[in-house]
């Protein structure tokens, strides 16, 4: 241990807390003014002593919105379950499609491999609204407009390249040789990928699907324009707070802590995952 | 029942050929160790053999079945590799285990297989640890023992002793062959150390540039090496390389070294006049009294004790460094002036300009493909 002061310790200690009061602030605030009234909240000079109410959160859980001028409906349970709904699906089905072919590209160099794998990653370069106009066209002529299967869809842009090219890199850094001693065993080619190359593989799948599902869930061009009420996520549901009485900051306040609560228990617990798996190398013996 | 034949094997990457029409034949229970430096095309043809890559070109026999285009997992081969390529997230026990799995044993089969050859490499100590527990010598252990389970007909053996420590190597040099030997199996064991292959091998064969060189028994290839590349290769401490040109007397042919006339025996008439090199292996020169006929008066540089021979450099009046070999305790000088004979029997005699071996008996020398 090398030798600190007490004055180097204080000061340290006070870096470090001004450095997460900083950052943590508006996380704070927002969850302090997820219990108060838009009254307190819009108080000038705010205040940090109030009366803490659950108004904020009755509201988003039965679905009445009461105002000035009088009751708005909203669907934000509603809109949180198709959040939920939306990204778990779509990052299913992006590790189902993107594995397999994340293994492919990195095992089987065939005519065109490189090719194609790029075009896929260049999916996430072209501006989303540039993409939407047609799209729209599309999925109406096809009926796909304001579908689960419509919108998974779509969101297959966001996930399968990440999920694609992080998982691709993983597979790389498996040695051949690890995967040649197993088939040279007496295992088939199938055999290999499921019990060598998918666990030595599997922390960085689980990154990738961690990364994949933020990504899906903080979506909302894509939900905004495809998707109408019914189908929304609560990114597009929260459009539904600014009101023709005003903007309901309590409840946006409590909308955001209920729907950044899923994803940040996910990476929470997903953390060490998500270390190990974005250190490179884990997979070396 | 499972020789290997390899036929003009043709390989290939981008527009490197790696090899070059080789060709090549295991007889059954032999021991064939495949030796040659780094980019040879040793492991590409072991590769080849085990079904992971394919050839370009040619055809894979094992036994009396052409396997060139059957699966790597139904060749029935146990290989290990130079890494060791064990499974990181499974045990030593599961490692060792994943052949015996591929063929559907029993459980207590597994068991009583897995155990059988831990206790024969001695690992069965540590069969619980996973990869990342274990020393390098334990890791080499475990993938010989994973390559050795399922006895199978055919054993690859990827310079399996390249990452262990030099006491260790030892060890697996002595134990190897009476293991291998054991289970009767047909091995293609590559090195690029010369005393493993001569320890392992019942026949070597040379490689170079994805081309055999030279195929024959450890003798063979030491005694007479087809060309100045080999020659170099075998023997430590390395050949003496002297410029000469032969010439011929009443006594026969003769080169001179330091204006000492050194008759040659050997079939050598096609040497006379040519511009040569010749071979003397450090063992082949002893330190003799000066007025012996064929002393040849050197200067002694430096000599270097290696526990059971000495070795001394010395300088000819010409100014060429010669290394001489002796066994230790036998007598010789440490300094000054000194008298050397050359062993006129053992010299080795190459063409300058192409490196080929000259003349003589029992020619091994082999081009592509010809094996004997």
């Amino acid at each position: 241990m090398e030798h600190t002061s007490l004055l180097e310790r204080i000061l340290r200690g006070a870096a470090l807390t001004l450095v997460v009061i900083f950052f943590m602030f508006p996380i704070v605030w927002i969850f302090m003014m997820s219990f108060q009234t838009n009254e307190t909240i819009l108080r000038i000079p705010p205040q940090l002593i109030f009366e803490p109410t659950l108004a904020n959160y009755t509201a988003l859980i039965t679905g009445k919105l009461i105002t000035a001028a009088g009751t708005l409906d909203i669907a934000f349970m509603r809109n949180l379950w198709n959040s939920v709904f939306l990204s778990t699906t779509s990052v299913a089905v992006s590790l189902l499609l993107g594995v397999p072919a994340a293994y492919a590209f990195a095992r089987h160099k065939f005519r065109g491999s490189e090719d194609i794998a790029f075009t896929l990653l260049s999916f996430k370069f072209a501006p989303a609204l540039l993409v939407l106009l047609p799209l729209t066209l599309y999925f109406q002529k096809l009926g796909l407009a304001n579908t689960y299967i419509g919108l998974i869809w779509v969101y297959q842009l966001i996930c399968l390249p990440l999920i694609l090219w992080i998982v691709r890199g993983y597979f790389e850094d498996i040695p051949a040789d690890i995967e040649y001693a197993y088939r040279i065993g007496g295992h088939s080619w199938f055999a290999t990928f499921r019990k060598i190359a998918l666990p030595l593989a599997g922390p960085g799948i689980a990154a990738a699907g961690l990364l994949a599902f933020i990504f899906a869930w903080n979506n909302f061009v894509f939900a905004l324009v495809l998707a109408s009420a019914d189908k929304q996520p609560v990114t597009v549901g929260a459009l539904a707070f600014i009101t023709s009485s005003g903007i309901q900051y309590g409840q946006i306040s409590a909308a955001i802590v209920l729907s950044i609560t899923p994803t940040l228990a996910l990476a929470l617990y997903a953390q060490r995952y998500l270390v190990e798996g974005l250190s490179l190398g884990a997979v070396k013996g | 029942m499972a020789s290997l034949e390899l036929r003009n094997i043709v390989k290939r990457y981008k527009s490197q050929t790696v090899l070059d029409n080789l060709s090549l034949t295991v007889a059954d229970g032999e021991t064939l160790v495949l030796f040659g430096p780094s980019g040879a095309g040793k492991t590409v043809l072991l590769r080849l053999v085990a079904g992971v890559i394919d050839p370009d070109e040619g055809k894979i026999f094992i036994g009396d079945d052409d396997m060139t285009d059957v699966d790597a997992e139904f060749r029935g081969i146990g290989m290990a590799f130079q890494n060791f390529a064990l499974f990181p997230h499974m045990t030593a026990f599961d490692n060792i285990a994943t052949p015996l799995q591929a063929k559907r044993s029993s459980q207590s089969a597994i068991k009583a297989g897995v155990e059988s050859v831990a206790k024969l490499l001695k690992i069965a100590h540590v069969l619980s640890h996973k990869p990342r527990a274990l020393s390098n010598g334990q890791k080499q252990r475990t993938a010989l023992a994973r390559a050795l389970v399922g006895s199978p007909p055919l054993l690859l053996l990827d310079d399996p002793l390249r990452n262990v420590d030099a006491k260790l190597r030892f060890e697996m040099r002595l134990e190897l062959p009476r293991l291998l030997a054991d289970r009767g199996a047909t091995v293609v064991y590559v090195t690029q150390d010369y005393k493993e292959a001569m320890a392992l091998g019942d026949r070597i064969a040379v490689m170079s540039q994805g081309v055999i060189r030279q195929l024959g028994t450890p003798e063979q290839i030491y005694r007479e090496p087809a060309n100045i590349e080999i020659a170099r290769l075998f023997g430590d401490p390395t050949i003496n390389l002297l410029d000469v040109k032969p010439a011929r007397d009443a006594r026969g042919i003769y080169v001179g070294l330091s204006n000492v006339q050194v008759h040659l025996a050997g079939a050598y008439d096609t040497a006379v006049g040519r511009d040569c090199v010749i071979g003397l292996r450090p063992e082949a020169l002893s330190f003799v009294e000066e007025g012996i006929p064929g002393a040849i008066p050197v200067t002694v540089e430096a000599e270097t004790p290696l526990n059971e021979k000495i070795v001394t450099l010395v300088r000819t009046v010409r100014g060429r460094e010669i290394l001489v070999s002796r066994p230790a305790g036998t007598p010789g000088r440490s300094e000054g002036k000194a008298h050397i004979v050359v062993d006129g029997k053992s010299a080795l005699l190459f063409d300058h300009a192409s490196g080929d071996r000259i003349g003589s008996k029992n020619v091994v020398a082999l081009r592509n493909g010809e094996a004997a």
